[in-house]
C-alpha cells in the first residue's frame, strides 16, 4: 500500500464503489450547523523563508514560560529536564515504537515499562502500578470506575480539593457510564466533612494531595473510615515531585493512587501529552485498567518480560474489559523513567527540597506585599494567596509587566465570587531569587 | 438421586436436594486451555438463570460463566483461588465453581441431560 495523496480519479472510483455521489454525502449525519461550507481562508502558497518570517513574528507574541519569571502551576509544572532525557528518548527504538501488541518481541520496551512501574509503585508507596495512562485526569476517572468494579457500588465522593479539571473528566465518564458523583464545593483551606458523605452506595472517596490549593493533607484517618464502611480511598497527586518530600499515599492507606507524572522528565508541552500514573493494592490488580509489564524467565531460564494479566484488557475481554484504554503514554513514561533513574532517590529528595525552598521564599516575599495574605498552613511548591481585589485582572497586569504570576482561581470557578481574590502560585527549582523579587515588586506596584 | 444437567454455554449443574453444584464442562476447560484465574461470586449473592455468575480466565481468553439456574450462592470453591488449574485437572469434580440454593428446581428440566449435551458438543465440530 502506498501512502500517497489521492487523485480526483481515485476519489471518483471509491465513491462509485460505495455508491456515494460526493464526499460531502459521507458527512450527511453531521448536523449542518457543525459543518463548514467551503475552505478555510488561508493565504496562497508562500516561500519557505517567508513562512519562517511570518511564523516567527507570530511566535514572538507569546510570553513563553522560560522567558519570564514564571509561577504557573495548577497541575502542570515547569521543571528542569536534563538534556540526557531528550537525547535518550529520541533514539529510534524508543521514539517510533507504539504500545506493544505483539509484546514479547519488544523486550526493550517491556523492560523500561517494568522499571517505570517499579518506580511508580515505590514513589506512591503502593504494591503494583500499570504501564501508565494518558494523564492524571483520566487516571482519576479510571480510578473511580475501578472502585465501582471492586466494591460493586456506584457512587464516588469527590473532595472539593480535587483539581476541577479532574472533576470534570470524572463527570464526562460518569455521564456515559451512569455512575454517581457527589462532588463537594471547592474548599481552600480544607474543613470539608468527607467521612460524613460516605454511605452504603459509596464506592470511593477521591481526595488530592497536596490539594488543588497546595495544602498538604493527611488522609490516614479518612482511609480507615473508608475501609470500615467498605469504600476505597483514591488519592490523586497532580505534582508527583511532592512525593520526594511528603508521605506517599500508600502509607496513608490509599487503595488507588492516580497521579500526573509530567513533572518528572516531561516539559509543559502546551498541556500535553502527559503521563498518567496509576497504582493500587495487589489484591485489586485484576480490576486495574491499562497495560501491565511483568518479569518472567524464558525456556532457557533467562530473565525476560511479558505483558501480563492481559485478559483484563479490551483486545481479549471486549466489552467486559476493565477499561477501553489499552495503550499507554509510552514515550512520556520513558522520559519519566530516565529522569527518575538519573535523579535516584537522593536526587529526587534534593530536587523536592529545592522546590519547597523556592516556594517558601516566594510565599514569604509575597505575604510581605501590602494586602496579600497566604491562605495555606502548609504547602509543597504551590500555595494560594488572597489578594485585596479580584486576582484575574491583577494577573493580566502582571503579564503586561513580564511576570506570569500564577492562576486566578476564578478561571475554574467564575461563579464563586468568594474565590475571586484567590491566586494559585507555584514556585519550582526553575524560579530564581530575582524572579521572586520581580514578581513581588510588580505585584506591589499593581496593587498600589 | 443427583441429577446432572448441562447448558449450551458449557456449564454443568448437579442437583443435590435443594442445592445444585455448578462448574464448567470438560469440553469447556479443554477449549480454554490452561486456566489461570477464576473470579467467583460472593456467598449470599442472588443469581439469575442465564446471567453472569463467575469469570474464568485462561492465558489468552476470559469467559463468563452463567448461572444455569436461579438462586442464592451458598458456597464457592475457594480452592480455585490458589489452584485454578483444578478446573483443567478435574472440571466435573474438584474444579467445581459454586453451589446455588435452587429458587425453582423446575428450571433443571429445561437443561440438557448427558446424552443431549454429548450430541450438542458433537455438533460443534
Amino acid at each position: 500500500m502506498r501512502y500517497l495523496p489521492l487523485t480526483d480519479a481515485d476519489r471518483r472510483d471509491m465513491l462509485a464503489a460505495i455508491g456515494a455521489a460526493s464526499i460531502d454525502e459521507l458527512f450527511a449525519d453531521v448536523p449542518k450547523a457543525a459543518r463548514r461550507d467551503g475552505l478555510v481562508d488561508l493565504p496562497k502558497a508562500m516561500g519557505e523563508l517567508e513562512v519562517e518570517r511570518r511564523l516567527s513574528a507570530m511566535a514572538a507574541k507569546n510570553v513563553a514560560a522560560g522567558s519570564v519569571p514564571f509561577f504557573v502551576g495548577g497541575g502542570a509544572y515547569r521543571h528542569h529536564v536534563p538534556a540526557a532525557v531528550d537525547h535518550l528518548i529520541q533514539r529510534g527504538e524508543f521514539l517510533t515504537s507504539y504500545t506493544p501488541y505483539q509484546p514479547e518481541v519488544s523486550q526493550g520496551t517491556l523492560q523500561y515499562l517494568f522499571e517505570f512501574q517499579t518506580q511508580v509503585a515505590l514513589l506512591t508507596g503502593m504494591e503494583v502500578a500499570n504501564a501508565s495512562l494518558y494523564d492524571g485526569a483520566t487516571a482519576c476517572a479510571e480510578a473511580v470506575a475501578m472502585a465501582n468494579r471492586v466494591t460493586r457500588r456506584n457512587k464516588a465522593v469527590l473532595s472539593g480539593g480535587l483539581h476541577p479539571h479532574y472533576r470534570s473528566v470524572c463527570e464526562t465518564y460518569a455521564r456515559f457510564a451512569g455512575n454517581q458523583l457527589d462532588a463537594q464545593d471547592p474548599a481552600p483551606g480544607g474543613g470539608e466533612d468527607l467521612a460524613g458523605r460516605i454511605d452504603s452506595d459509596t464506592a470511593c472517596v477521591v481526595v488530592q494531595n497536596p490539594d488543588f490549593y497546595g495544602e498538604i493533607r493527611d488522609f490516614t484517618a479518612l482511609a480507615r473510615i473508608c475501609h470500615d464502611k467498605g469504600a476505597l480511598l483514591v488519592v490523586v497527586v497532580t505534582e508527583v515531585l511532592s512525593l520526594g518530600a511528603i508521605t506517599p499515599p500508600g502509607e496513608m492507606g490509599a487503595d488507588i493512587v492516580a497521579a500526573e507524572g509530567q513533572s518528572i522528565g516531561n516539559a509543559l508541552n502546551f498541556g500535553g501529552p502527559y503521563v498518567g500514573l496509576f497504582a493500587t493494592r495487589d489484591k485489586f490488580v485484576r480490576q486495574m485498567p491499562g497495560r501491565l509489564a511483568g518479569q518472567t524467565v524464558d525456556a532457557e531460564g533467562r530473565r525476560g518480560w511479558v505483558l501480563t494479566l492481559s485478559t483484563r484488557e479490551q483486545h481479549i475481554r471486549r466489552e467486559k474489559a476493565t477499561s477501553n484504554i489499552c495503550t499507554n503514554s509510552g514515550l512520556c513514561a520513558l522520559a519519566f523513567t530516565i529522569h527518575l533513574s538519573l535523579l535516584a532517590e537522593e536526587g529526587l529528595t534534593r530536587l523536592a527540597r529545592l522546590n519547597h525552598a523556592a516556594a517558601v521564599a516566594a510565599a514569604d516575599r509575597l505575604a510581605a506585599v501590602p494586602g496579600v495574605k497566604l491562605v495555606n498552613r502548609s504547602f509543597f511548591n504551590e500555595f494560594a494567596v488572597r489578594l485585596p481585589r479580584p486576582a484575574a485582572p491583577v494577573v493580566e497586569k502582571l503579564a503586561e509587566r513580564g511576570v506570569l504570576a500564577g492562576i486566578p482561581v476564578s478561571r475554574f470557578y467564575p461563579e464563586r465570587t468568594d474565590l475571586a481574590d484567590l491566586l494559585l502560585v507555584a514556585a519550582t527549582e526553575t524560579v530564581t531569587e530575582d524572579d521572586i523579587e520581580r514578581f513581588a515588586a510588580a505585584l506591589t506596584e499593581v496593587l498600589r | 438421586m443427583a441429577t446432572l444437567r448441562f447448558t449450551k454455554d458449557h456449564e454443568w449443574v448437579r442437583q443435590e436436594g435443594d442445592t445444585a453444584t455448578v462448574g464448567i464442562t470438560d469440553y469447556a476447560q479443554e477449549q480454554m486451555g490452561d486456566v489461570v484465574y477464576v473470579e467467583l461470586p460472593e456467598v449470599g449473592r442472588r443469581v439469575e438463570q442465564g446471567k453472569e455468575a463467575a469469570v474464568v480466565e485462561s492465558a489468552k481468553a476470559a469467559s463468563e460463566v452463567y448461572a444455569p439456574v436461579s438462586g442464592e450462592i451458598v458456597a464457592v470453591n475457594d480452592v480455585l483461588g490458589g489452584d485454578p488449574a483444578q478446573v483443567n485437572a478435574d472440571a466435573m469434580g474438584g474444579g467445581w465453581f459454586m453451589k446455588i440454593r435452587l429458587a425453582d428446581p423446575k428450571q433443571l428440566d429445561g437443561l440438557m441431560d448427558q446424552a443431549a449435551y454429548d450430541a450438542f458438543v458433537a455438533e460443534q465440530h
